[in-house]
């Protein structure tokens, strides 16, 4: 209240005074409109500028930013086909290779078939012997016109023979015919054999024909990816993000493992390192130790997939000649058999300091202790002794989903980015927008405060001009002057 | 690169170093007194249950002690059985089973004294848990904290318990203290406020030991 009134000039005249105080203020705020006005312009176009400008920056990196991860995704999506198609290649020439050598033998037996089929179909092709030359002799006796006993007999004699030699040719002709038949039924395996040698190698042609047709496809994409094509980028960019997230479950699946891992030998390394040593307030140096060994077991296994050349995050590995680096994949899967064996008799303490604890805990509460059965007791022992045998080397698979996320964490983290970079951008530039628009709203609201000031400033120059015959704005142009010069 | 790589090591060294160094501050230093004078010489075994819920409780690294009170407690002589567990967890246990014997066989011949010197036995115990550099140190006390001194001992000055927690246990109501229930209260009142004044953090009283147990020991 004393504030209040200090402000007054006449304390017992509140009316007054805030009117004099109010006048006074609007010949104040008139006489500084001038400068005020430049000071709202001046002020709101610094904002609006500099956001515009770094809105215009912001598109601009946005771009860059988009190019190299193209550029990036690109390389990344040439190699991986690069790499199939590698392989695809390699499958494509060990086949050839394969089917190539059988190929001589091949050949080989299909045309010792196909001779053997010949030499048959000639067999078959011999034809019974020819009638015996008698039929002219009988024909020359049927010429003999006079009749009589002697020819008669010669006919009967001839007939007799004709018969006798008739069945027996008869009985040659039927013969042969079983033995073509007999030929011709060896023929079939021949014929089954060559038959399913050509089934092999239409099989194999088969095959052959699908490998190319995939080739083809991969190299398809390879030719999209090196003419940077736009559907293939956007293709390219939806498996990163598919990848990111199968790899990512499958990243949370072995990292429950992991902690199952852990609870297994959490205890027991205190036994080692003891159980009361502290790294930090709340961390057991036990409790990090197990970590170290769990952190060590999934190093193995990535070095163990780098130099078997199933992930690729270490181009020193990858580029090792293939001494060093069967080497190196011995000495990754020594170490991880060791560290695994070493899991596994910490299963195997864990179990008896339970054990040992829980007998500790009969004997303070004074129980008697639990009747044992010896298979189902040491059920538990050996299931955590195998677990903490194979928990290791399923770990070290890790190795592979974790390549993925790597890999495609890169391109997911960069579309992001690049989005991210383009709504701030466009955040300012509306911003910017607004406050260009600010400024107008600003300077017609510090007019509205000195209303009756301008009102008699217009009816003054209003006068003037009536008196001069000037029609101009001079306000308005005074006003712009006043603009540019801020 | 290498200089990183030092840097690296460096600052791995120095945590290691240092929390090396604190190892004990998260250990637990407990010193049981027991009260072994005239008719509370019969609680001894609600006593061993103690001592065993103890023995359960306490982690490799742990200290626990315990002592009798007698007519002159401040002297090591009263300690009956005494350990620092081994940081091993399969020797901790085995050093608890030779410990729980001890104390049995403590249970079994254990004597009446005339006085009851609980003062004497705080000061021998905030000496012996001093020594064990614990990070929680926690003195036990079981008994009905009716103090009686014997002709020449002197208990009446300041002690020092800085940073002690103070338990009393079965704190029994004697035959005056059912004529006169002020009596009771009166006693607890002016020991919480000596132990307060020589330093303690924390004054706990439990009689219901079945199901307030856990009051003993603080959680780390």
């Amino acid at each position: 209240m004393t504030t209040w009134n200090s402000w007054l000039f006449w304390p017992n005249h509140v009316a007054l005074s805030v009117f004099a105080l109010a006048a006074l203020a609007m010949l104040f705020l008139y006489a500084a409109r001038k400068p005020m006005h430049g000071v709202i312009y001046s002020v709101c176009t610094l904002v609006s500028q500099s956001m515009r400008f770094v809105s215009r920056w912001l598109f601009l990196s946005a771009e860059n930013l988009r190019v190299r991860n193209q550029s990036v995704l690109l390389a990344h999506g040439q190699e991986s086909a690069a790499t199939v198609i590698d392989r695809e290649f390699e499958r494509v020439g060990n086949m050839i290779r394969k089917d190539m050598q059988e190929f001589p033998a091949l050949q080989r037996k299909i045309m010792e078939e196909a001779t053997r089929i010949e030499d048959d179909y000639h067999k078959c092709g011999e034809v019974p012997p020819p009638p015996p030359e008698w039929v002219d002799a009988l024909k020359s006796v049927a010429k003999i016109k006079s009749g009589g006993d002697i020819p008669r007999q010669l006919l009967e004699d001839i007939n007799k023979s004709i018969q006798k030699i008739h069945d027996k040719t008869v009985a040659e002709f039927r013969r042969s015919y079983e033995e073509r038949h007999k030929i011709l039924k060896a023929m079939q395996p021949s014929w089954r054999s060559v038959e399913k040698l050509a089934g092999e190698m239409d099989k194999k042609m088969l095959t052959l024909q699908t490998n190319a047709k995939q080739i083809d496809g991969q190299m398809g994409k390879l030719e999209d990816i090196r003419a940077k094509d736009n559907k293939t980028e956007h293709a390219l960019t939806v498996s990163a993000f598919v990848q990111l997230a199968i790899s990512s479950l499958v990243m949370v699946i072995a990292l429950g493992g992991a902690f199952i891992n852990y609870k297994l030998i959490a205890l027991p390394m205190s036994e080692m390192v003891g159980a009361s040593d502290y790294i930090t307030n709340n961390m057991k140096t036990s409790d990090v130790a197990a970590l170290v060994i769990i952190l060590m077991e999934a190093s193995m296994g990535l070095f163990l997939l780098e130099s078997l050349r199933i992930t690729q995050l270490f181009p020193r590995i990858a580029s090792m000649d293939d001494r060093m680096r069967h080497r190196l994949m011995i000495a990754s899967l020594v170490f991880l058999i060791i560290l695994a064996a070493i899991e596994s008799s910490l299963a195997l303490m864990r179990d008896m300091l339970i054990a040992d604890k829980a007998s500790l805990m009969r004997d303070l509460a004074s129980a008697a202790p639990a009747a044992s059965n010896g298979l189902l007791t040491s059920i538990p022992m050996i299931g955590q002794m195998v677990m903490g045998f194979v928990l290791p080397f399923a770990l070290a698979f890790v190795a592979i989903p974790f390549e993925n996320v790597v890999h495609s964490l890169r391109t997911v983290i960069g579309v992001f980015l690049v989005q991210g970079m383009r709504g701030l951008g466009v955040v300012l530039r509306f911003a910017g927008l607004l406050f260009k628009r600010l400024a107008k709203v600003l300077e017609l609201t510090y007019d509205v405060t000195i209303v009756v000031p301008l009102m008699i400033e217009r009816w003054v120059i209003g006068m003037r001009a009536g008196s001069t015959g000037d029609t101009g704005s001079m306000e308005e142009k005074e006003l712009s002057k006043s603009r540019r010069a801020a | 690169m290498s200089k990183y790589l030092t840097l690296l090591i460096v600052s791995f060294s120095i945590v290691f170093v240092s929390a090396c160094g604190d190892s004990r501050i998260h250990s637990h230093g407990v010193y049981v007194l027991v009260d072994t004078s005239g008719t509370y010489a019969r609680e001894m075994k609600k006593a061993s249950k103690i001592i065993n819920y103890l023995l359960a409780t306490l982690n490799p690294g742990d200290s626990l002690a315990v002592a009798k009170v007698e007519t002159r407690s401040f002297t090591e002589k009263d300690i009956v059985a005494k350990v620092t567990f081994d940081k091993r967890p399969s020797q901790a246990t085995a050093q608890k089973r030779a410990f729980k014997d001890s104390v049995e066989e403590f249970a079994k011949g254990i004597k009446g004294s005339a006085y009851t010197d609980i003062t004497g036995g705080l000061i021998q115990g905030a000496e012996y848990l001093n020594e064990t550099k614990a990070g929680i140190k926690t003195i036990v006390i079981f008994s009905d904290m009716q103090e009686e001194l014997g002709k020449g001992t002197i208990r009446d000055f300041p002690i020092k318990l800085d940073g002690f927690r103070i338990v009393a246990l079965n704190v029994t109501k004697l035959g005056t203290d059912n004529a006169d229930p002020r009596l009771y209260l009166d006693r607890l009142a002016r020991w919480e406020a000596r132990v307060r004044k020589a330093g303690a953090t924390e004054w706990v009283m439990v009689n219901d030991l079945e199901s307030n147990m856990e009051s003993i020991l603080v959680t780390r």
